[in-house]
């Protein structure tokens, strides 16, 4: 019984990471159809923004020291403010781009950040300490269970009721479901564009700070390409989920990290450290089966 | 002072040229039709108006605004609330949510909740059905009631110009007339303005006021809709033989 727990708890901090990137994909994609694929390479620049530059073995820690109070909301502001600098310095000018041009440019975005870090930091991981009381284990049910992989849970779970919270409550919420609908008839109702899109950012980023936080305590290292794993993975829960339903992003992300998780667990010895091409299988069945995702929103429809 | 005035106003698609420089001009609360068959240029024009497309040249002025090329949303703080063809609801937002979208612009000035709740009241009491349903998803209404809920929703902005794209497209025939009165009465109630694009100028003849004549991107006729929709001059306008 104790393993099963693990390999649920497994799945579901596995599967709360890609529902966090999925959604930081999902969000803006709703609202400008933009696919973000600088996302993980925010995601990367989060993490190093705890540690002064240098090209040292030895990390020297900058914000990594402040007490878990200032850093995690320091962190969420790193990705924020990185995510709308992005829109206000590139995506604004291709706004009225084709999707493709769009996602092209944030390709080359994602490479700037990432070789910008390079310059910085140099390609070798470093270690780095976040919220090291994390990696204790704890008791649960007879089983030893890391107490990272709890909150990572709770955590996932804060941040989607907060942002449904957002969406159905508030005002801001309520415009940028009109504008991931249909953007230019909330643009006829007096919905500023800018906005809308400056506040999908925002979030997006700030969700980006929270993997930082959740994989930096995880892996106890800062690599440049961490984020890129993450979003290759973010990016195909947000398409079986159907692009633009931010419910089908964050159900496709725990249905990935569950599949993953899964298949570690029962695929023969042999065939294991092949398991991502057995879950990519996985995804081209479903896409097979459903070419418009799990949860096609309305949104995913060309706009005309 | 009129409301709205365009003068020489041209849109194009790439090459395709649809409104050829109109200019016309609107008073307060007055009503207006532009009729015209396919591909006239009415729905581009109404287009330029709310700033979804750019004109090519001319300038459009709303209250004494240049809103040439200026965004969607400038110009519907400005006043104008549009209604585009095919009715365009949020169709996964409640039946109030879509009427609460346009509140927004006048969100955080004084008294702006209390006059929400009133201007809701009041859509509700124009629109009664859109009360029963206020809790249901938008998308689920039919035709006539999401013709409803648009042109509520357009109200909810207070507008001072209100552009309605082919109102009656897909509707029954009575849901029109259903329409049609309840367009009426407000314009009794309120000093609003009316600009009705429609393909047929039946329904311009049986409401009223002014109708405007609209083909290959030109005004052919302009004046009382009564009067022209009688002429001898609208039909071959409209069928087109005489000329061309």
């Amino acid at each position: 019984m104790p393993g099963l727990l693990q390999i649920l708890l497994d799945a579901l901090s596995l599967g709360s990471l890609y529902a966090l990137g999925a959604l930081g994909i999902a969000l803006i994609f709703g609202v400008m159809r933009l696919v973000n694929f600088a996302h993980g390479d925010v995601i990367a620049f989060c993490i190093f923004a705890l540690l002064w530059p240098s090209v040292d073995v030895v990390p020297i820690v900058f914000a990594g020291q402040l007490p878990w109070f200032l850093l995690i909301p320091f962190v969420l502001a790193v990705g924020a403010g990185l995510s709308v600098l992005a829109e206000l310095a590139v995506f604004r000018r291709f706004r009225h781009a084709n999707p493709a041009t769009m996602m092209i440019a944030s390709f080359a975005l994602g490479f700037v950040i990432r070789y910008f870090l390079l310059m910085l930091f140099s390609s070798r991981p470093k270690s780095v300490q976040i919220l090291p009381g994390l990696s204790q284990p704890v008791e649960l049910l007879g089983a030893r269970i890391p107490l990272l992989q709890v909150v990572t849970i709770l955590v996932t779970i804060a941040v989607l009721l907060a942002l449904v919270a957002v969406l159905r409550r508030t005002r801001f919420g309520l415009e940028m479901r009109a504008a991931a609908e249909n953007f230019t008839m909330a643009r006829m109702l007096g919905v500023r564009a800018n906005r809308v899109i400056m506040g999908a950012f925002a979030m997006s980023g700030a969700l980006a700070g929270a993997i930082a936080l959740i994989l930096g305590s995880q892996t106890g290292t800062a690599d440049i390409m961490m984020g890129s794993s993450i979003m290759l993975m973010a990016f195909i829960a947000t398409v079986i989920g159907g692009l633009g339903s931010l419910f089908g992003a964050v159900l496709a992300g725990f249905l990935l990290g569950g599949v993953s998780v899964a298949m570690q667990f029962a695929l023969p010895l042999e065939a294991r450290p092949f398991r991502d091409a057995f879950v990519y299988g996985a995804v081209i069945l479903v896409l097979l089966w459903r070419p418009q995702g799990l949860l096609s929103g309305r949104a995913a429809k060309e706009r005309v | 002072m009129s409301l709205l005035s365009l003068s020489n106003v041209t849109v194009r698609y790439g090459r395709l040229t649809a409104v050829r420089g109109v200019s016309f001009t609107m008073a307060e609360g007055e009503v207006l039709f532009v009729t015209g068959p396919n591909g006239a240029g009415k729905s581009s024009l109404l287009r330029a108006v709310a700033g979804v497309v750019a004109p090519a040249g001319g300038r459009i002025d709303l209250a004494d605004h240049d809103i040439t090329g200026r965004s969607p949303e400038t110009i519907a703080r400005l006043g104008l609330s549009m209604v585009p063809e095919g009715r365009e609801v949020f169709g996964s937002l409640s039946v109030e949510e879509n009427l609460l979208v346009g509140t927004g612009m006048h969100a955080g000035t004084r008294g702006w909740r209390a006059r929400c709740e009133t201007d809701l009241a009041a859509v509700y009491a124009t629109f009664p059905i859109l009360k029963d349903r206020r809790r249901s998803q938008a998308g689920l209404l039919s035709g006539g009631q999401q013709q409803m809920l648009v042109i509520g929703r357009a109200l909810m902005t207070n507008p001072r110009l209100m552009a309605i794209d082919e109102p009656s497209l897909g509707l029954a025939p009575n849901i029109i007339d259903q329409v049609y009165d309840r367009l009426t009465e407000l314009r009794r109630h309120r000093a609003l303005a009316l600009l009705i694009v429609e393909q047929s100028s039946t329904r311009a003849m049986m409401v009223g006021g002014r109708m405007m004549l609209m083909r290959g991107g030109e005004i052919l006729l302009d004046g009382d809709a009564r009067a022209l929709g009688q002429s001898e001059a609208m039909q071959s306008a409209y069928f087109g033989y005489g000329e061309h």
